[in-house]
C-alpha cells in the first residue's frame, strides 16, 4: 500500500483507520470534535438516557456560536445581559450545563476566546494538520485550510463521536481543483471559490473530497485558504483540503492548543509528509484559469448562481438543462430580478460582513480598507460588521477598525453566526437584498423572503458605499 | 429507530432540484432541544405557496417524496430528517442526495432511493396520477401498479441497519477494543494527537 502514490486525502483516511468492515465502509478515528449549542443538546440527551459516557472529552471543544445574539453580552456591572427569547437561551443553557457535565473543555459566550466554531478552532490550535475534525456543521469544511480531513455531520453522528471517538464511512473519491496561474488585482480567496462553484456546479463535487492545487493557494495566507476550503459543501463536496506547508506551520506556533517543544517538531516532521504524491489518481480533475476569475457575486438561490461583477443578470433560457431552466425562473422571481440587468445597477438595503468563511482579521481589514473615510450610501438601511471572534474583535479595535466600521455607519457587534443563517435576531427583512460576505444564499436564508448576494469582504464593504452592487476595483 | 423493509403508498411529486436543507426546515425551527414536532415548520416556504404538493389532499400522509437532484444539499441539520419523519416521510427518491443529508436520513429510518433522471421522472407522472409506489428494500425495487420496475443500490451497511433499526452507536461501542488498541498506538507514536483541549 504504501507503494502506491497517494492523494493527500487518502494519506490522511489511512492514518485514522480503526478498522475496515467487509461491506466497504471504515471505522474511522475522530481527533477533533467542535461542538455548538443548536446541533447537539440531542445527542447529550441521547447519552444521557442510554447512560453513555464521552470516551474522550479532551478531544471536543464547545463553544457557543449559531443563536447567541450579537448584542453586548455583558452589562455595565460586567454581570452576563440574559438572552430574551426563552428557545434561545434555553438552548444555550443545555450547553452550559452539558459540556461540564460530560467533561468537555468549554468556551462561554462571555468569554473572549468565544467565536464561531471555525474560527474557534484554528486560532486556538485545536484544529491541525492532518487530524480528522468533526462538527455538526456543514461549513466544518473550512479547517481544511489547515490541511485537516474537516466535515460536517448531524446530531446522530455528534452522538456517534461523543460515545466512541469514530465514524462509520464509506471513502470519498478523490477530487483535483487546479488552479493555474495568478488572481489579478482586487479579486479575493472568496471571489475564487464562488467563481469555482460556478464552474462545477452545487453537486459538483457530491461524493468527493476536493484537493485545491496550484501556486495560488499556495501563496494564500491560512485565512484565506480557510475560506477557500469553507465553502467545499457549497459544491456538494464533502470536504475540501490544502496540503500543508511553511505557512500553516508558521500560522499555528505558539497557539494554545498547538504541539509544543519536541511534539512540535515531530508534528512538523510528519505534517511535511502530508501532500498529494506524483503520480496519485484522482478520479475527477477540473482547471481553473486565475486570470478568468473576476470579483463574483451571486444573482440566485443556490451558490452555484455566480457571474462575474462585469456580468447581467442571466435569461433562464440560457441555461441547457431544463431543470435548471424551472429552477432558474423560480430563482429571479424570488430574488426579484429582471434577467438582461447588469449586476452592477442591482441596488442593496443590507450588508453582512461577518460568518465562518468571512469574518477573521483578514476580512476586516480588506473592508475596512475600502470604508476608510468613506460612508455608507442613504439607500443602506443595515449594516453590520460581525467578527468571527472575540479575539478578532480585540485585534480590530486595536487596529481602530471598529473606528472606520461605524464612522461608515457600520454597527460594530459581539461574535457569532448572526446573519449568516438568521437564526439569531440578525435577519434581513422580507423583500430587501443583502451584500453579505456568508456562504449561502438559500431561500429564507437570512431571514424569511430575505434576497442575498454572495460577494467578498470589500466587494461587501464597496456595495455599502455606492448602495449597489460594485466592483470593487474602481476603489483601488 | 424504526425498521423499514418496504414501504407502500402515494407520493409527493416535489421535483424540485437543489432542494436545500434550509427549505426542509427554516433556522428559526431549530432552537429546540427535542426532536419532536418539527412537522410544524417542515418545508414551509413551500407550503406558503398556493396550490403545494403538501397541502394537497391528494398526498395527504404520503410516506414517499420524490425530488430532484442534490436532495438535502446545504446544512448540516439533523432537524431537517427529523422534520420529514414527523411528517410521515420514509422514502425519498431523487437522481442524487447530499452525503450529509443521506447519512442523517437512515440514521433515523428514511430511506433515500437514488434513480436516474428518466426512472425520477416517470415516478413522479405516476404520483401525480395519485397511484401508489411500492418501494422495497429486501429486494432494492420501486414499482408502479404500471408495471414499471427500479433497482437501486444501497450501501449493504446502511441497507443493513434500516431493515433491522439498527443503533449504530450501540454497534461501534461494541468494537471498543479494537477503539482502544489504535488509541493506544496513537498515543506511543504521536501524543500530541491525543492530547486536545488539554495541551
Amino acid at each position: 500500500m504504501a507503494s502506491r502514490p497517494r492523494t493527500l486525502y487518502e494519506k490522511i483516511w489511512d492514518a485514522h483507520v480503526v478498522e475496515t468492515r467487509d461491506d466497504g465502509t471504515a471505522l474511522i478515528y475522530i481527533d477533533r470534535h467542535l461542538v455548538h449549542e443548536v446541533t447537539s443538546p440531542q445527542a447529550f440527551e441521547a447519552l444521557k438516557v442510554a447512560g453513555r459516557p464521552v470516551r474522550r472529552p479532551e478531544l471536543t471543544l464547545a463553544v457557543p456560536d449559531h443563536n447567541l445574539p450579537t448584542t453586548p453580552r455583558v452589562d455595565g456591572g460586567g454581570r452576563p445581559v440574559p438572552i430574551a427569547d426563552p428557545e434561545s437561551a434555553a438552548q444555550l443553557a443545555a450547553l452550559e450545563v452539558n459540556a461540564p457535565a460530560f467533561g468537555i473543555r468549554y468556551i462561554p459566550a462571555t468569554a473572549k476566546e468565544q467565536g464561531i466554531v471555525h474560527v474557534v478552532g484554528p486560532e486556538q490550535g485545536f484544529s491541525l494538520p492532518g487530524t480528522t475534525i468533526v462538527c455538526g456543521d456543514s461549513h466544518t469544511a473550512c479547517h481544511g485550510g489547515l490541511g485537516a480531513l474537516a466535515f460536517g455531520i448531524g446530531t446522530s453522528e455528534v452522538e456517534h463521536v461523543l460515545a466512541t471517538q469514530t465514524l462509520l464511512l464509506q471513502q470519498s473519491k478523490p477530487m483535483e481543483v487546479r488552479v493555474e496561474g495568478d488572481l489579478g488585482p482586487g479579486v479575493s480567496a472568496k471571489d475564487l471559490i464562488l467563481h469555482i462553484i460556478g464552474r462545477i456546479g452545487a453537486a459538483g463535487g457530491s461524493g468527493y473530497v476536493i484537493e485545491y492545487k496550484g501556486k495560488v493557494f499556495e501563496r494564500m495566507t491560512i485565512e484565506e485558504r480557510l475560506t477557500v476550503c469553507n465553502m467545499s459543501i457549497e459544491a456538494g463536496a464533502r470536504a475540501g483540503l490544502i496540503a500543508p506547508d511553511d505557512v500553516t506551520f508558521a500560522y499555528l506556533k505558539g497557539r494554545p492548543m498547538a504541539p509544543k517543544g519536541a511534539e512540535w517538531d515531530a508534528a512538523v516532521a510528519y505534517w511535511r509528509t502530508l501532500h498529494s504524491d506524483e503520480g496519485a489518481v484522482f478520479a475527477k480533475s477540473v482547471t481553473i484559469n486565475a486570470a478568468d476569475v473576476e470579483p463574483s457575486v451571486t444573482w440566485g438561490t443556490s451558490p452555484e448562481d455566480v457571474v462575474p461583477i462585469g456580468g447581467r443578470v442571466p435569461h433562464p433560457e440560457d441555461f441547457a438543462d431544463e431543470s435548471k431552466r424551472v429552477a432558474a425562473q423560480k430563482s429571479l422571481d424570488y430574488m426579484g430580478l429582471v434577467p438582461g440587468t447588469p449586476m452592477i445597477e442591482v441596488r442593496i438595503e443590507n450588508v453582512f460582513i461577518g460568518s465562518c468563511t468571512n469574518s477573521r482579521i483578514e476580512d476586516l481589514r480588506a473592508a475596512a480598507a475600502i470604508l476608510k473615510g468613506r460612508r455608507k450610501a442613504d439607500n443602506v438601511k443595515w449594516a453590520i460588521v460581525v467578527p468571527g471572534s472575540g479575539l478578532v474583535k480585540a485585534m480590530a479595535e486595536e487596529e481602530g477598525l471598529d473606528r472606520i466600521f461605524i464612522e461608515a455607519g457600520f454597527e460594530w457587534r459581539e461574535p457569532g453566526c448572526s446573519a449568516c443563517l438568521g437564526m439569531n435576531p440578525d435577519k434581513v427583512p422580507a423583500g430587501e437584498r443583502c451584500a453579505s460576505t456568508s456562504n449561502r444564499n438559500f431561500v429564507g436564508r437570512q431571514g424569511p423572503g430575505a434576497r442575498t448576494h454572495l460577494v467578498s469582504p470589500a466587494m461587501a464593504a464597496a456595495a455599502a458605499v455606492t448602495g449597489r452592487l460594485t466592483d470593487v476595483r474602481e476603489f483601488v | 429507530m424504526e425498521p423499514l423493509t418496504r414501504v407502500e403508498g402515494r407520493a409527493i411529486p416535489l421535483g424540485l432540484k437543489n432542494v436545500d436543507t434550509d427549505i426542509i426546515i427554516p433556522a428559526k425551527w431549530l432552537k429546540t432541544i427535542s426532536r419532536e414536532g418539527l412537522g410544524q415548520g417542515a418545508f414551509e416556504v413551500l407550503r406558503a405557496e398556493p396550490g403545494n404538493v403538501f397541502d394537497d389532499p391528494a398526498y395527504q400522509g404520503a410516506p414517499i417524496l420524490i425530488a430532484g437532484d442534490n436532495y438535502g444539499c446545504g446544512s448540516s441539520r439533523e432537524h431537517a430528517a427529523w422534520a420529514m419523519l414527523d411528517l410521515g416521510i420514509r422514502v425519498v427518491i431523487a437522481p442524487s442526495f447530499s452525503d450529509i443529508h443521506s447519512g442523517n436520513a437512515v440514521k433515523n429510518g428514511i430511506l433515500p432511493v437514488v434513480l436516474p433522471q428518466e426512472a425520477v421522472d416517470r415516478l413522479l407522472e405516476v404520483a401525480r396520477e395519485g397511484l401508489a409506489i411500492t418501494v422495497d428494500l429486501e429486494a432494492q425495487t420501486v414499482t408502479t401498479p404500471y408495471q414499471d420496475r427500479f433497482t437501486f443500490e444501497l450501501d449493504p451497511f446502511r441497507r443493513h441497519c434500516l431493515l433491522n433499526g439498527l443503533d449504530e452507536v450501540g454497534l461501534t461501542m461494541a468494537r471498543g477494543e479494537a477503539i482502544g488498541g489504535f488509541e493506544a498506538s496513537r498515543t506511543a507514536a504521536q501524543p500530541w494527537l491525543m492530547r486536545g483541549t488539554a495541551a
